[in-house]
């Protein structure tokens, strides 16, 4: 597989809330609005999986959003990445021993890059997605 | 169209959709592009927060209800906090009750700004969007500055808070009163004259002022329908009962209520105005003294564990009323915890105000309301392996006597 030209230049991100407590959430937007201004470099949010490079998973993914989790991402085009965002992705953070989680995210579908934090702050999402390009530049280079 | 033979069709919007910032399924009935019936099932974001909290004790809890919601957390944090003090009969010092008056009024100004963010790009005004949320960072540093954190703050505790606002950082925090008071009229400008967001949100999602009281909604979405409704002016808790705070009314700014979505923006724009006045007039107030009523935690723990009887702590979150019911019976943790969202008594209000509605102006009354999920998604109520679902009837009665409750 060869990444395309048009995958190195900009991510577009979807975003995907798996039951988050919109903590998250809400630094992703306030990643992407002007302070932090990422759409500088082409980054932004798209309305369908379809067209999206990068999938943002925030929430601890809860019984309903499984399932959905997991046909969002088969939509989504080859290359592809997984970001999750967020301490309950991980682990399931404070809400460890909930009865209603089917997560970690990882459990459900494979993530790339891991955001850590409650709720991360913007710099550190756009840190993600910095590291997500340099994934995606490495993995271009194995792949030849 | 109107000839008989066609029939409805529905369309199923979510739970992922990019109208919807977080997880719910509405399914609208269509004639043509009206909306003639709604139906919504709630619950994608449900973690069984109660059931976590009853197996965890008070101070550990604090962390859990900062994060039903990273938005509306301080007010959680606050109502839950105020049902444990009523219960263990701990006295918070003064000046703790100023910094949680202070700290819940920031919530609520970056709370409103970022849902006039929001509404904007629901309308498709993307400008605008941009335009709130870069002045909404402002109040994010001073809570950042305040609470340590952006998200989640984690300041109030039990019995009081974690950190004191020290005079050093009222310079900072008067710089910011001052840059929203500058930029207020340019929002209400932005806003309200402007002719795009005038003929979209007149007469859109409109619910009058009986409507709103019997489907007991709360917050901005009641006091646009003219509902005099403000657990701060009705009920005071932390500092408010020390301070001057009328409920917001549309009719304040422009004579007159419709209901509408209009008006909604209208009472949030205003909101943030109030907000900035009364944190100005905690900054005057504030007496000096200790933040908290024991700064040790095991013997916090010893005070909550002693504790027995119920109560119920009411705080007027961004969204409307939080209610948190707590049932101590001598044990670390709570015996019973039943959290009651805003959202949750706003929501049954969507299906009023959908009905009869274009489909392409589903977004934005979706979003009038302020709704939040993660707030309300608290139980799901299964027998016999089948989730419960509430008849319409089931809930008109108990909507009914509500009212009549509220009437008496």
């Amino acid at each position: 597989m060869r990444l395309s030209r048009a995958f190195n230049r900009s991510l577009w991100v979807f975003h995907f809330n798996s039951g988050s407590c919109n903590g998250c959430d809400i630094e992703i937007v306030a990643a992407i609005t002007p302070r932090y201004d990422p759409e500088r470099f082409g980054v932004r949010l798209v309305g369908s999986p379809k067209h999206a490079d990068v999938l943002l998973v925030t929430g601890p993914v809860t019984h309903d959003m499984r399932d959905r989790l997991r046909r969002v991402y088969d939509q989504m085009a080859e290359p592809k990445l997984v970001m999750c965002i967020g301490t309950c992705g991980q682990s399931g953070g404070v809400f460890y021993d909930s009865y209603n989680l089917d997560g970690p995210v990882g459990d459900v579908i494979p993530v790339d890059i891991y955001v850590p934090g409650c709720a991360p702050r913007p710099e550190a999402i756009i840190d993600g997605v910095v590291k997500a390009i340099a994934k995606l530049e490495r993995l271009e280079g194995e792949q030849g | 169209m109107s000839n008989g033979t066609k029939k409805g069709y529905s369309v199923p919007i979510g739970p992922i959709h990019p109208a919807l910032k977080e997880p719910i399924l509405f399914t609208f009935t269509m004639n043509g592009e009206k909306v003639e019936e709604v139906d919504f099932a709630p619950g994608k974001a449900h973690r069984g927060i109660e059931w976590m909290g009853m197996r965890r004790n008070p101070v550990q809890i604090v962390h859990l209800t900062d994060r039903i919601c990273g938005i509306c957390g301080v007010s959680h944090t606050l109502a839950f906090s105020r049902a444990v003090e009523q219960v263990a009969e701990i006295e918070v010092p003064e000046r703790g009750h100023y910094v949680r008056t202070i700290i819940a009024e920031y919530e609520r100004i970056q709370s409103h700004l970022l849902w006039a963010g929001v509404a904007a790009h629901e309308l498709g005004f993307d400008t605008l969007f941009f335009l709130a949320w870069r002045v909404r960072e402002e109040s994010m540093d001073v809570i950042e500055l305040l609470t340590g954190n952006r998200v989640n703050y984690g300041i109030i505790q039990v019995g009081g808070v974690r950190r004191d606002i020290t005079e050093d950082q009222f310079p900072r925090i008067e710089a910011s009163l001052r840059y929203y008071e500058d930029l207020l009229g340019k929002m209400l400008e932005l806003f309200l004259h402007d002719t795009t967001i005038t003929m979209r949100c007149r007469n859109t999602g409109l619910m009058n002022r009986r409507e709103a009281l019997e489907l007991c909604t709360v917050g901005p979405t009641a006091r646009a329908s003219g509902l005099n409704l403000d657990v701060r002016q009705d009920s005071p808790y932390a500092a408010y009962g020390d301070l001057d705070v009328r409920a917001v009314m549309p009719e304040q700014y422009l004579g007159e209520a419709y209901g509408d979505v209009y008006d909604r923006i209208v009472v949030r724009l205003l909101e943030v105005k109030q907000s900035v006045e009364i944190i100005r007039q905690c900054l005057d107030m504030m007496p000096p003294g200790p933040v908290q009523f024991e700064t040790k935690i095991p013997k916090l723990l010893a005070t909550c564990k002693k504790a027995v009887g119920e109560a119920v702590g009411r705080v007027e979150a961004p969204r409307g009323e939080a209610l948190h019911y707590v049932r101590m019976d001598g044990h670390e943790n709570p015996q019973t915890w039943k959290v009651k969202a805003s959202t949750y008594s706003n929501q049954m209000s969507w299906l009023k105000m959908l009905r009869g509605e274009q489909l392409a102006d589903v977004p934005i009354i979706v979003a009038s309301i302020d709704p939040c999920m993660s707030c309300t998604d608290r139980v799901t109520v299964v027998r016999d392996g089948h989730s419960d679902v509430m008849t319409k009837e089931g809930l008109h009665r108990l909507s009914v006597e509500k009212t009549r409750r509220l009437m008496q």
